[in-house]
């Protein structure tokens, strides 16, 4: 067991590494570097020069990324372009409102995704399957922008029910940031909590279909308790990976989502460096959300080693 | 009439059908079974065994549903029961012992749990009293150490060890009717003989009436009192167990018991024509008419109906059975099988040895394989051109492996497979050249897994015969021809897709695959063990007629010993990847044998109520073969103390020129086993 | 005896073998809901360029923000554009480039997938570790990145979103070679002696066409929504091209009183996303394939 966790902790160190590579590779191989992409047509002589200098891009490649790598080990990802000022001072506050937003989306989705799977799957082809599952096909597909906007358009501009657009600023404490949160959090978590509905569904169906279900109603078991003791362990273990591939998917929707509110977040940090071409940000940006990304994988396969009994025993016997 | 226990009136299941047919599966059923009794309900796989036993719990698979007639227990309807009412009945009234326990036993939760969760159901014990009570039950199965083995997962035990599990399961609730759904269906042949042991005692001991399905004549004679033969959705005959299996009077179970391979008998039986057909496919007259050997005009257009016969205690659904009433018990005839075997030599395998162990990283470098203990060691066998030998073992001894390093699929550790005397093999395929790979050609076991389902039949057969051969337009057509009329398919074949063909179609299909290839060798795995059994004699048959006209030498691998005895010139007994006897199969099948060969003998179910089998090791799984000494002393019951546990034992010739490597002598053997 | 033998099917050819899929697809609401609607969108954008009632860029600072009327049909916008000929044009360019990307995605996911799948050890291992590091990089970053540093032209934006929507192609594509290497009918063409070629060619790729190509279809909803984001930052098509992403961008600030503007483009995506993931979803179910286990990915 042991072993097998730290194997896993392992790979997932070994992903954020080829993750930094492909980052920095990326941002080295495609044409021009952060200066000549910043300064654009200044780029050339002094300016250039004092550039190349401030950001240290007159060493080899591979020494830049052996600093840069170990610098951000320690949290420290250099200076931002525009700014000139220390990424991790302006990363800090947005991952945090950013974090709040996510895990706000992610702790409302995932009941709401247990509960409706396991109601369509248990009342399959009923009428409440039918339609909570043309529910889902829907929300799934509409992109989070769309949903945001018509959010807007509807709950704010026609309703006034709630603010449309985030104007606080970036270190607000959480309770004024509440009733801003509550559009964006909708927004972000249908598509993903659609999705999760759909694959809890199919397992529970899955596992229904099993002989061992059908032995627990030949013996008698009674059927609320068949649910919960036989169908739902076993059908929920196999989701909790799928689960946390989702989480992906929500983390590119933040962006877009708080783009359309406005919400002072990691999403306009994203855009704003990319539009202005503040390439050690993004680098940044990459590597932090793919450490985010990483960690609730890891956190999955770690929760489906100690849930599954198969593997639980695996060690004992070793 | 009080000594009826389940009562099943005009029962008919079906589904519908993509273009909205109603399919029968089970047609009319009506039939009683008493208090105490056994009744074996035997079948072909899709003859509705499993449907009917289902229904008798008032259960009907998702997909299927009941078209009418009821199942009646304590005279009420099952079929029309509320689930609340119906939860009360299964598991304490009528409990059920699925085919495969591995999958019916819930894998999140711990054997113990499961078999108290059907206490506390359907028993008033206290928490202290269930604990006592699961001990118990798990002893009544003869389960070794059961506080240890009810703190468990499901898939931490053996086959036979879930199966016995499933059987406590069942009798927490102390039922009034058991129903058994192939239970001893995929265990091997040992284990299979010491679960019917354990169940033929709890019939008894408990006094509980049985329904055990299963499609396998052996094992339903071993427990029955009563018979009911069903044939695609129909019961077909029925009546008491002896009459049945001794003087069966409807022709399909007669065709059938005369098809099996008897273990007294060396030779291939009668075959029996055709396959069941798929439900829906018969619209009128007698089901079994294209395969009947009584049939006449009016089986044709009239369905015969079941019909009572009070003097002989039976009903059968024939209307020819009268032809069979007079007939004496069942003679079978078997054809000899007379095989030009000469003297020379076509495969030497000598001191080869197969290992599965994941290699080191230096022995991966150097390309060499180290392991102390390999899967399969010191296999010496020659082959003679023509003869056909057989590998015999449980699963796990080590056939299947030896078969892929002939063929090249798995790299020997070490030894040598010579062709002709004189040319090596080499057992890694790249090494090989294309007339190496055509002299030696593959049967599998399962043809759904040996066809690619994306290929027309041509396509398969065209494949060795294109690579082989290089054949094109006419001419490849024609052989393709040839070669499905060889395997007794016709030309219109061609444009089918394996899914659209029986099992046993499927399987000429692979062989004709195989003799397209025009080989020395064939090899071939288990090739019957997916047929049904009355499909199995036919494919037996027409190998046997093929290796005839081509003199191709087969290497034969099976564990059903009955089979081996109907095909085979000579065999060779495994355990554990280790070889124990090898000599003709006649004098193989006759003792004195080595004490592992003594316990497959005993483990055979023949359909026979007089035939027992004799029980004589234990069934435990082992996981790897004993690092020194003999293979067997792990279960061997004769074992003679340390020397078996130190020494590899000796070979030793019998008179008939059979080798058994055991160490006890040939003389002290016989007198044992006799 | 009267037998009915349902086993009569015959060879097909591939063109007889998609009409029943698709009419399969067809025989069920969802499926023909999707379907039509993806052949209309198809349709659309193929004559809209004919039938537009109006220049897609004319400008008349004197029909701002006009509310639908019988000569603006869905009003106008900001800049007096006409709303209609810029929602029926404005699924063109999304439709083009996100189809080809998927079928690009297709190629070297499905590919490279079954290539891992059956070479296995060390390169597999490699290879699977790569494709992970990029599955967990944001999809809207990477985008961005490489719009920003390339340009939004179709040449970059086909392949490159081909390349980011492959990779999740790879790990199915594998999975499915893996299940199907196991399987006897390539035991014995090995054992035959075929090339490695031959058995991809014959024996895996018609077992794993089906996953791959619903893992395609698929793709495209999820390409298309990807880029249709794209274009809603600001990083996909450029104006004044008529883009609904776009579109929905610059309406969105007046939609307080604009409401047409921004709703005409919203039902012109969404009703072309849903129509491909309904048609997507007929497609797995017709061919046997259940796609709502797999993560968007
Ligand atoms: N859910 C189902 N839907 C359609 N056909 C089924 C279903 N279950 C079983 N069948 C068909 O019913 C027939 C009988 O099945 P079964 O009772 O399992 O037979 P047996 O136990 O004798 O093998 C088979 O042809 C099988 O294909
Ligand atoms: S009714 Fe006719 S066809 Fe049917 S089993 Fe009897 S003799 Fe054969
Ligand atoms: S050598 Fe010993 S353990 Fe092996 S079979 Fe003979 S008696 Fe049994
Ligand atoms: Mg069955």
């Amino acid at each position: 067991m042991l072993f097998l966790i730290i194997k896993r902790i392992l790979l997932g160190f070994i992903t954020l590494f080829i993750v930094s590579i492909i980052t920095f590779v990326g941002t080295e191989v495609l044409p021009g570097d952060a200066c000549t992409t910043y300064l654009e047509r200044q780029a050339f002589g002094e300016q250039l020069e004092a550039c190349y200098r401030r950001l240290g891009l007159n060493v080899p490649a591979y020494e830049r990324y052996v600093s840069w790598a170990l610098n951000a080990i320690q949290g420290d990802f250099g200076y931002s372009l525009s700014g000139e000022m220390p990424i991790k001072d302006v990363l800090g506050p947005r991952i945090k409102n950013s974090l709040v937003l996510a895990s706000a989306a992610i702790f409302i989705g995932i009941p709401i995704a247990l509960i409706l799977g396991i109601i369509t799957a248990l009342w399959r082809d009923k009428l409440p399957d039918v339609a909570i599952s043309t529910v889902t096909i829907f929300a799934m597909t509409i992109p989070e922008f769309i949903s945001a906007t018509l959010l807007i358009l509807i709950i704010a501009i026609w309703l006034e029910w709630l603010p449309g657009i985030v104007i606080v600023p970036t270190d607000v404490s959480f309770l004024e940031l509440l009733p801003n949160i509550i559009l964006p959090v909708v927004a972000i978590a249908m598509i993903m909590t659609a999705h999760m509905a759909r694959m809890v569904r199919s397992s529970v169906i899955q596992v229904m279909a099993s002989e061992y279900v059908q032995m627990a109603i030949l013996k008698g078991v009674p059927y609320w308790k068949m649910v919960f003791k036989h169908v739902l362990p076993n059908a929920l273990l196999p989701a909790i990976n799928v689960v946390a591939l989702t989480i992906a998917w929500l983390l590119g929707g933040v962006v877009v989502t708080e783009v359309v509110f406005n919400y002072p977040g990691l999403g306009r940090l994203v855009i704003e460096s990319i539009s202005n071409r503040d390439l050690p940000t993004v680098q940044a940006l990459a590597i932090i959300l793919a450490s985010i990304y990483v960690s609730i994988n890891l956190l999955a396969d770690l929760l489906t080693l100690m849930l599954n009994p198969r593997l639980k025993t695996l060690q004992i016997r070793k | 009439m009080t000594d009826i226990i389940q009562k099943v009136k005009n029962l008919s299941i079906g589904f519908r059908s993509k273009k909205g047919e109603e399919i029968l599966i089970l047609k009319n059923i009506t039939t009683n079974i008493k208090k105490g009794e056994t009744v074996g309900i035997v079948g072909e796989s899709g003859s509705g065994k499993s449907t009917l036993a289902l229904a008798m719990m008032g259960y009907v698979k998702h997909g299927l549903y009941t078209i009418g007639g009821e199942c009646q227990f304590n005279s009420s309807n099952l079929l029309k029961m509320k689930s609340k009412d119906l939860e009360k009945i299964r598991g304490r009234k009528i409990a059920m012992i699925p085919q495969n326990a591995g999958q019916a036993l819930t894998p999140n939760l711990k054997i113990g749990y499961q078999i108290d969760e059907a206490l506390q159901l359907h028993s008033d014990l206290d928490e202290r009293e269930r604990e006592k009570k699961i001990s118990e039950l798990l002893n009544k199965v003869r389960l070794p150490s059961p506080e240890t083995i009810a703190l468990r997962y499901p898939h931490e035990l053996s086959g036979g060890q879930q199966q016995r599990v499933a059987v406590a399961m069942a009798l927490a609730g102390t039922p009034d009717l058991l129903l058994l759904d192939e239970p001893t269906t995929g265990l091997d042949v040992t284990t299979q003989a010491h679960v019917l042991e354990l169940l033929n005692f709890i019939a008894k001991d408990t006094g509980t009436s049985m329904v055990y399905v299963s499609h396998d004549l052996g094992a339903i004679a071993q427990v029955s009192d009563r018979i009911i033969v069903m044939y695609s959705g129909e019961i077909v005959l029925e009546g008491p167990s002896r009459d049945i299996l001794k003087k069966p009077i409807h022709p399909y179970t007669h065709g059938l018991l005369k098809s099996i391979p008897k273990l007294s008998l060396a030779g291939l039986p009668e075959s029996m024509p055709g396959s069941q057909p798929q439900p829906g496919i018969i619209k009128g007259g007698c089901s079994f008419f294209d395969r009947c050997n009584f049939s006449d005009d009016n089986c044709k257009n009239n369905s015969p109906k079941l019909e009572f016969l009070k003097d002989l205690n039976t009903s059968v659904r024939c209307f020819n059975y009268e032809q069979l009433v007079n007939e004496n018990e069942v003679s079978q005839t078997v054809n000899k099988i007379k095989n030009k075997s000469l003297d020379k030599e076509i495969l030497n395998l000598s001191e080869v040895s197969i290992s599965y162990a994941k290699q080191k990283l230096l022995d991966q470098i150097f390309n060499r394989i180290s392991d102390e203990n390999p899967t399969v060691k010191d296999i010496n066998i020659d082959i003679k051109k023509g003869e056909t030998i057989a590998l015999v073992g449980e699963s796990g001894s080590g056939k299947s492996t030896i078969l892929k390093s002939i063929a090249g699929l798995l790299r020997t550790k070490d030894g040598l497979i010579k062709f002709d005397g004189s040319r090596n093999l080499s057992s890694d395929l790249k090494e090989r050249d294309p007339n190496d790979l055509r002299i030696i050609q593959l049967i599998f076991q399962n043809p759904d897994e040996s066809l690619n389902p994306n290929h027309t039949v041509e396509e398969i057969i065209a494949q060795p015969l294109k690579l082989y051969f290089g054949l094109k337009g006419e001419k490849l057509k024609k052989n393709i021809i040839d070669l499905l009329q060889k395997v007794r398919l016709g030309e219109f074949y061609m444009s089918r897709y394996p899914r659209q063909l029986s099992g046993g179609e499927k399987q000429r299909v692979a062989v004709a695959r195989a003799f397209a290839a025009k080989p020395d060798i064939i090899l071939c795995d288990e090739v019957t063990s997916a047929l049904d059994v009355s499909v199995q004699a036919a494919v037996l048959n027409l190998l046997q007629q093929l290796k005839e006209d081509f003199g191709t030498t087969y290497i034969f691998v099976s564990h059903d010993l009955a089979v081996v005895r109907a095909i085979s010139d000579r065999v060779a007994v495994l355990y554990q990847g280790r070889l124990c006897e090898v000599g003709p199969s006649n004098d193989v099948y006759k003792f004195p044998s080595h004490p592992y060969t003594e316990v497959l003998l005993g483990a055979v179910l023949e359909p026979d109520p007089d035939i027992k089998p004799k029980l004589v090791a234990e069934d435990i799984v082992e996981e790897r073969p004993p690092e020194k000494g003999c293979s067997f002393q792990g279960r061997c019951s004769r074992i003679v103390g340390d020397i078996c546990k130190k020494e590899i034992p000796p070979w030793q010739l019998t008179d008939s020129g059979n080798a058994i490597r055991c160490h006890i002598p040939i003389k002290e053997l016989q007198k044992q086993q006799f | 005896m009267k037998v009915d033998n349902i086993y009569k099917e015959e060879k097909k050819s591939a063109f007889a073998k998609l009409s029943e899929i698709i009419i399969t697809m067809a025989s069920r609401p969802s499926g023909l809901i999707g379907l039509s609607i993806l052949v209309f969108h198809i349709i659309l954008a193929f004559t809209s360029p004919y039938i537009a009632p109006h220049d897609f860029k004319a400008i008349d600072p004197t029909l701002m923000l006009q509310a639908p009327s019988a000569e603006y049909w869905f009003g106008t916008d900001d800049l007096g554009r006409d709303v209609f000929t810029r929602t029926i044009l404005g699924g063109r360019t999304a439709l083009t480039i996100t189809f080809f990307g998927s079928l690009i995605a297709l190629l070297w996911g499905g590919l490279l997938g079954i290539f891992c799948g059956l070479v296995g050890g060390k390169i597999d291992d490699v290879v699977m570790r790569i494709v992970d590091a990029f599955l967990s990089i944001p999809w809207i970053l990477a985008m961005l990145l490489i719009v920003s540093l390339l340009g939004t032209s179709t040449e970059v934006l086909i392949p490159a979103l081909g390349f980011f929507y492959g990779k999740g192609i790879v790990r199915v594509a594998r999975a499915a070679t893996h299940d199907v290497i196991a399987k006897d009918f390539i035991v014995s063409a090995r054992a035959r002696g075929h090339s490695n070629f031959s058995i991809i060619w014959n024996e895996i790729i018609p077992n794993v066409r089906d996953a791959i190509l619903v893992e395609g279809a698929m793709r495209w909803s999820w390409m298309l929504l990807g880029f249709s984001s794209l274009s809603f930052l600001g990083f996909g098509v450029s104006p004044p091209t008529p883009d609904w992403g776009l579109m929905i961008s610059n309406a969105r600030g007046l939609m307080s009183f604009a409401y047409w503007a921004v709703i005409a483009p919203i039902v012109g995506l969404s009703s072309l996303i849903i129509g491909i993931n309904l048609t997507a979803d007929a497609f797995a179910k017709a061919l046997g394939i259940d796609r709502s286990t797999k993560a968007p990915v």
